[in-house]
């Protein structure tokens, strides 16, 4: 369970959340500039927020209040950015293993195996980021975040070089793992499809605030009425 | 030619240069990593010997290494002989004096390396140090070289810092700028064509041989 109190400002825009999100699976929904990386950025410890209170299943992540902030290698917590932010100077393997440290190296190749396996990029391992496709690279950027095996995965628009039906498998996938290994997700989208396709619990945002919470299929009714009438042919 | 002179000033551009690059990178990173408010402090302190005439700095260096002060008797007994008019001694004027030839192409080459990258890293657990040797580094290798070239050939061809706290002693603090100077005062000009033009061979020379390696390498230019 994953509860959350924030309040903060970038430049002119100011976003203040305070919900509980007790689903495995979440989509924050909302148009450009709602707030949606701003709050996974918030809630991954990256940001610095007027006020802020996280907590993960009972473990407080953050709470200015008590000036309390677990640094990043012991708050579990992974991002997944809307560019794939690949080390450069590093190949697939290196750079899903770069989380890895603490385990030894048969381990960490194990598990990086693994992870390249599940994101369907067994054969990219040798690659390069910038001998890899968009989509290639935001499967490797996945698994990178999937390996160190994170309580909270934050993702943020993780799939938009792929196309609809390698996003669709790959979502799939993704889900049963998390669901396996007890992981919360959290996913922000401005895609209607994106969030109906999971069957997930919606959090609405829009300009930095909080408009409903609940499931895809009440939250986003009117977004998919909109969405099925322009699927639907002209009428001559 | 003063073969031992041009020796002298290899060895202390070669351990200047060292001893910079390990102070540098973690000063630097500091400097892009840190809270705003540090940063600007240990930015100006960096850069002051850039804008501080090198005869002012010298003078400096020369009385507070020198017997009078306090830290200089303690360096003096930690050495075991005082620092000033030793080699030790210009060691210690050189970094200070070039530290902002080796910080500013790091600062900035840092800087340079994209945030959401630094992000990523230290979401994935890399500390400070992780954070400077497998991401800051390797992707600001460019800037490390611009940092190695001129740390090294701003200590080659200093003269200030070096005649007020070296003074002019063959084989401990006579370096290849020195020795020009005394052979222009001495209105031995052939003597000072040579060792102007060894000077400036040896400059392009370092120039030349450290881009050529990099471009061999195909290292990529900094993030």
């Amino acid at each position: 369970m994953l509860s959350f109190s924030l309040d903060a400002r970038r430049g002119a825009f100011h976003l203040q959340v305070e919900c509980t999100l007790t689903t495995e699976w979440t989509v924050v929904f909302g148009p450009s500039g709602a707030g949606k990386s701003t709050l996974l950025r918030l809630l991954a410890g990256l940001d610095n927020p007027i006020h802020a209170r996280i907590t993960l299943d009972d473990r407080v992540l953050t709470d200015t209040a008590s000036k309390l902030r677990i640094s990043f290698g012991h708050r579990q917590t992974s991002l997944v950015s809307q560019q794939p932010t690949l080390f450069p100077h590093l190949n697939a393997a290196a750079n899903v293993a770069y989380g890895l440290y603490k385990l030894d190296r048969p381990a960490r190749e194990r598990r990086v195996s693994e992870m390249l396996d599940l994101v369907g990029a067994a054969g990219l391992a040798a690659r390069r980021p910038a001998d890899l496709s968009g989509g290639q690279a935001e499967r490797i950027a996945l698994a990178r975040a999937l390996a160190p095996a994170p309580s909270l995965l934050l993702l943020d628009e993780p799939f938009s070089a792929l196309d609809g039906v390698a996003s669709d498998e790959l979502l799939a996938r993704l889900q049963n793992w998390l669901r396996e290994n007890h992981v919360q997700a959290v996913m922000a989208t401005h895609d209607v499809s994106d969030a109906l396709a999971t069957g997930a619990e919606v959090l609405f945002l829009r300009e930095g605030r909080l408009v409903a919470l609940g499931p895809a299929r009440e939250i986003l009714a009117a977004e998919r009425t909109r969405l099925l009438g322009r699927l639907e042919p002209p009428t001559s | 030619m003063d073969w031992q002179a041009f020796a002298l000033s290899l060895r202390l551009a070669a351990v200047t240069t060292a001893i910079l690059l390990a102070i540098a990178v973690p000063l630097a990173a500091s400097i892009v990593l840190g809270r705003a408010r540090w940063t600007a402090a240990i930015e100006a302190l960096a850069t002051l010997p850039m804008v501080l005439p090198p005869t002012v700095l010298g003078f400096f260096l020369l009385v507070l290494l020198g017997p009078r002060t306090a830290f200089g008797r303690g360096i003096a007994a930690l050495f075991g002989h005082p620092l000033a008019f030793s080699f030790d001694g210009l060691v210690v004027g050189s970094v200070i004096y070039s530290l902002p030839f080796a910080v500013q192409p790091l600062v900035a080459g840092f800087s340079a390396v994209d945030r959401d990258l630094v992000d990523a890293a230290r979401l994935l657990g890399a500390g400070p140090v992780r954070l400077v040797s497998s991401i800051l580094v390797p992707l600001a290798r460019r800037s490390i070289l611009a940092a190695i070239v001129l740390s090294f050939l701003h200590t080659i061809g200093e003269f200030g810092v070096v005649l007020m706290l070296g003074g002019d002693i063959p084989g401990a603090t006579r370096t290849l700028s020195i020795v020009l100077y005394d052979q222009v005062e001495s209105f031995d000009y052939a003597a000072a064509d040579h060792t102007a033009l060894l000077l400036l061979g040896l400059s392009v020379l370092a120039l030349a041989l450290i881009y050529s390696k990099a471009q061999k390498r195909g290292a990529p230019g900094d993030a």
